[in-house]
């Protein structure tokens, strides 16, 4: 049954020129690589002079994270474009970024398969993931090739705690965010007089929710706080008037919100109908909490609310002018966006210092890279068994139309409005 | 949590998402009932509804509830064609079939919709979705009070047809005995068809009164099979009645469990259920057929 | 296709393509074909040849893999081990819900959908159970032993489930010629008159399922080993359901090749979709579904169906009709 398929394009196998056509039939399949990697020996071979270097981007552009990869991968792409125009790795002399676009498919089997393909494409590293399974599965399956990889996203300490010399994450991982989101909340908290005191946790019931909901239930009792109900609920969520109800009855002075895009729109809405409004909404992590485009939807249901979570250095030009890129073309300005551009920075940088598209050198620039060409608030990169250690999240609130950042003071654009005003 | 300021909203609240179940169960109950198929594309179907009650509201600034009465019949036609000309003579009959047929569909429809419309959430912003009629300590948002008013009536409506119109009882007489309705001149493929059209018609129906309140992206729909056919089962295949009423129960066992269990773990208390009625009372809780 | 000499073969064939390719894609791509054949083959030995179709297969395949990995990272036992006592337990819990659904009598779509209902409850209380890790899911220690069920390479994994879908060929030819075999087709085809004639269907059935769920749960412990990381809506999630239906009914229905054709042609055809969608998100998908219907309008006994038309057209012998199997 298995039966080779030819190159789309007609290509013969012997003519391996560096056009557009190639990176086509390598981006494609398991049996096109499959070829491709009987005559392809280990990516550093072929480095002809300003031979493009291959960056394998993985992100789950179909399924259920579809939108966030869709996010991601336009980041990714677009970071790799502006380091091609402005003449490339110039290390490599000038070699051009070539990006190998995978779909994870939003499982862990689907990241898995990417990268077994990008590996035989000959990449010389991996970016992107996005969900903690995908990067679990897909950084693992790297290692075995000693394939640097780079997460995005995917906040599960687990990823970094493996051992693995190939895995770097970028961004925070679970513990930090929720010890900075507490530490924030207390300090907003005593700025307004410790006016909250009771908490409700409504979280999505997948790692990313369940795994911050813990943390949160260990360590906001210890600071003060009375955690009232911890609710969990699936992704997806048909219907919140439940947990709005509960939310209701026991009235807490704040609500902490863990969950992605759709199930905070419906949870945000349905307390708005319910005339449920909290001293404060202090989301961790939210999936819109944070996000423009729903802000842009839902101006009432929005305002105020707070969220501790990825966000961009707002006094960076770069990123600035990247938020600006973005709505140009029609699309939200979200953290996959400017978090898989980073990364991508951070590689290029790596690259440079590494003078070589070499695995095993490209993972020593890593260990030892100092970057400061990102757009996040994170200060210079330094990883400790692969985590940056300067990542942390962001305190944020949405004022008017716009989403402010309001702790640390370094990043900071306006002050937070706690309790919220009545409706 | 027992007190009854929060149990009565929280059955008001399971009546009203009920309904909306209760609906989509209604073109699945209608389809298995007759047909004898698992409509694996169903909740596609339920998501490409969603669509175009979401971009009529959006290019023609048409209310989702005036654009039911347009949609619906444009679903009716999409639903009779997909059977007649697709599903029906792919599956030559085989049950086995049909079923592969309807899972293929179901995967061209919601990555059509991918494709075509990318994986972005859309929602519509109505003026007075946020309204609420208040009883007692419940607040109930309109939109959904309004749903179960046109759910009611639907299934009404859908119960004359079946119990007064000729095509009502052609589809009663092939959902009992096919060989005789057959026999007796009855059009078998048509009667196919024009059940599964009106299966689809209810989809648009639901989508409509769905999407001042909910979201729409390419697997929307997946989210509510599951549960309809649960309620398809509970209700005895082919029942109307049944379909309206176990909706509306399972909406209610829904709200509830999710009450006292928590929203994760409450899930459970429809599939426990479920399982309950299939090995005790397999013919539904109101067992009645077409 | 009669006897064990082809199935001999097909194996030893498949054996020798980590000796060939060195391809990692190659056999990381053969593996899960093969991974899914194996789940397949279970339910077909309880839907093809039994004519009791699953919608719930997920539930031993979850069940393996769970079991195997929780054993193994909370009470420290061998992974080996874990993965023997995944199977067991996939059995079992086959054998539970066999017992209640067959004698309470359910057939056909009632018992599709009850399989389904168990499945369902299965992943709802993986998702929140502290045992199972809840949201969190289940992480297994990377260790690249053998003793650890884990290797370097990507070709002893290769072997192993090569190995298995082996043993599910022989198995399966094994009850085709059995007694026990005979009785499972008996009442597939009609129960009551196999009963009449003094077969204990709900037994027979029951082993089926017994058999059919540690086949799939085998498919689950060894999904857990190379992948390491399972959740509830890995483990029990509909896909899994799907894809182990989707593959014996493709590949042709109660044959004993079915499972095995069937996997290959799904993931091939997956594969090729994307091929030739180039990047585009969800259309490689369109094409799949589009493919599916297609092969389902024009080749309903599946793959194994094209082998037997084509056969009987090549020695133009005459033979009755194929029993109708719906």
């Amino acid at each position: 049954m298995l039966v080779s398929v030819a190159a789309p394009e007609g290509e013969p196998m012997s003519r391996q020129s560096l056009s557009v056509n190639r990176r086509r039939f390598l981006q494609s399949t398991a049996l096109g690589a499959a070829a491709a990697a009987g005559v392809l020996q280990a990516p550093s071979v072929l480095r002809a002079q300003g031979a493009a270097v291959k960056v394998g981007i993985l992100h789950p552009v179909s399924g259920a994270l579809s939108y966030s990869g869709q996010q991601g991968r336009i980041g990714a792409t677009l970071a790799i474009e502006e380091i091609n125009a402005s003449g490339g790795i110039k290390a490599l002399r000038g070699a051009k970024l070539e990006a190998v676009l995978g779909d994870a498919q939003s499982t862990p089997e689907g990241g898995n398969a990417e990268v077994e393909k990008m590996n035989g494409a000959g990449v010389a590293a991996i970016v992107g993931g996005y969900a903690s399974g995908i990067c679990l599965a897909a950084s693992q399956t790297a290692a075995r090739y000693d394939l640097p990889y780079i997460v995005d996203v995917g906040v599960v300490d687990s990823i970094v705690s493996r051992g693995l010399k190939n895995t770097f994450r970028f961004g925070p991982g679970f513990g930090v965010i929720a010890k900075t989101a507490i530490d924030n909340l207390v300090t907003i908290n005593d700025q307004a007089n410790k006016t909250a005191k009771t908490v409700m946790i409504v979280h999505e019931d997948s790692a990313f929710g369940a795994g911050l909901a813990k943390l949160l239930n260990t360590q906001l009792p210890e600071r003060g706080f009375q955690v009232l109900e911890t609710i969990p609920h699936p992704t997806p969520t048909r219907d919140f008037n439940n947990v709005v109800l509960k939310i209701k009855a026991q009235n807490p002075d704040l609500v902490i919100p863990a969950n992605y895009y759709n199930e905070y729109v419906l949870l945000a809405r349905t307390m708005q109908q319910q005339k449920v409004r909290p001293k404060g909404i202090y989301s961790v992590l939210g999936g819109a909490a944070s996000s423009y485009k729903f802000v842009k939807e839902f101006p009432e249901a929005a305002q105020f609310i707070m969220d501790c979570n990825h966000w961009f250095d707002p006094k960076n030009a770069k990123a600035l002018e990247l938020k600006k890129k973005i709505e140009a073309k029609g699309e939200f300005y979200t953290y996959e966006v400017y978090m898989n551009y980073s990364c991508v920075l951070l590689l290029a940088d790596a690259l440079e210092r590494a003078a070589s598209a070499d695995r095993d050198k490209i993972i020593a620039a890593l260990e030892s890279s100092t970057f400061t060409g990102h757009v996040m608030p994170y200060g210079p990169t330094k990883f400790v068994n692969g985590q940056n250690q300067g990542a942390a999240p962001v305190n944020t609130q949405v004022v008017g139309n716009d989403i402010q950042v309001i702790f640390p003071a370094a990043f900071a654009s306006a002050k937070p409005v706690f309790p919220m005003p009545p409706a | 949590m027992l007190s009854p300021v929060i149990l009565v909203p929280a059955v008001l609240n399971g009546l009203m998402t009920g309904a909306i179940y209760a609906l989509i169960a209604l073109g699945l109950t209608l389809i298995y009932g007759v047909l004898h198929i698992i409509n694996f594309a169903h909740g596609a179907l339920l998501t490409a509804a969603m669509f175009a009650a979401f971009f009529t509201f959006h290019w023609f600034g048409i209310d989702p509830y005036i654009a039911a009465i347009g949609l619906t019949p444009i679903f009716f036609c999409l639903g009779y064609v997909l059977q007649r000309f697709i599903i029906g003579p792919a599956a030559h009959g085989e049950d086995r079939n049909i079923l592969l047929v309807t899972l293929g569909l179901a995967v061209v429809i919601e990555n059509a919709l991918l494709y075509g419309f990318r994986a972005d959430t859309r929602t519509i912003n109505l003026p007075y979705a946020f309204n609420v009629v208040e009883i007692g300590s419940a607040f109930l948002a309109v939109p959904r009070v309004i749903a179960f008013g046109v759910v009611i009536v639907v299934a009404l409506a859908l119960w004359l047809i079946m119990r007064w119109t000729d095509t009502g009882k052609a589809i009663r007489a092939v959902a009992q005995e096919k060989l005789g309705a057959e026999l007796s001149g009855i059009d078998v493929a048509h009667i196919y068809a024009v059940t599964f059209g009106l299966g689809t018609a209810c989809l648009a129906i639901a989508a409509c009164l769905l999407i001042p309140t909910y979201y729409v992206n390419p697997s929307a729909g997946n989210a509510f099979v599951l549960i309809a056919f649960t309620i398809v089962v509970l209700g005895g295949m082919g029942s109307v009645t049944g379909a309206l009423l176990g909706g509306l129960f399972v909406g209610v066992v829904e709200s509830l469990s999710g009450l006292y269990l928590g929203e994760s773990l409450g899930q459970i208390g429809i599939f426990v259920m479920f399982i309950l009625v299939l090995l005790f009372r397999p013919n539904g809780l109101f067992g009645e057929h077409a | 296709m009669k006897g064990y000499a082809p199935i001999l073969l097909a194996v030893a064939l498949l054996a020798t393509v980590p000796l060939i390719s060195s391809s990692n894609v190659v056999l990381n791509f053969l593996v899960m074909a093969l991974l899914i054949a194996l789940a397949g083959q279970g339910w077909n030995l309880l839907g093809g040849y039994g004519g009791q179709y699953s919608f719930g297969h997920a539930a031993f395949f979850g069940t393996g893999a769970y079991v195997t990995a929780i054993i193994q990272m909370r009470y420290g036992v061998n992974a080996w081990l874990g993965f023997v006592v995944g199977i067991a337990a996939g059995a079992l819990v086959g054998a539970v819900i066999g017992a209640l659904s067959f004698r309470s009598g359910l057939k056909g779509s009632y018992f599709a959908l009850v399989t389904l209902a168990f499945a369902e409850v299965l992943r709802i209380v993986a998702s929140v159970t502290p045992i199972t890790g809840a949201g969190v899911g289940t992480l297994i220690k990377l260790d690249l032993r053998p003793e650890a069920f884990q290797f370097q390479s990507r070709a002893p994994f290769y072997w192993i489930v090569l190995g298995m879908v082996g043993i599910s060929l022989i198995l399966a030819r094994m009850i085709e010629r059995s007694r026990f075999g005979a009785y499972l087709v008996a009442v597939r085809e009609n129960e009551d008159a196999a009963k009449a004639l003094g077969v204990d269907a709900t037994k027979v059935k029951l082993v089926a399922m017994t058999i059919s769920a540690a086949l799939t749960a085998a498919a689950g412990g060894f999904y857990a080993q190379y992948y390491l990381f399972i959740d509830a809506g890995i483990a029990y999630g509909p896909w899994i359901s799907i894809e182990a239906l989707l593959a014996p009914i493709i590949g042709g229905i109660g044959t004993v090749f079915g499972p095995l054709l069937g996997a290959l042609v799904v993931k091939t055809l997956g594969e090729v979709a994307k091929l030739v969608t180039g990047g585009a998100p969800g259309l490689d998908l369109v094409i799949y579904g589009g493919v599916l219907i297609l092969v389902v309008a024009f080749a309903p006994q599946g793959i194994a169906g094209i082998f037997n038309g084509l056969h009987r057209r090549i020695f133009r012998r005459t033979q009755p009709a194929e029993p109708d199997r719906g």
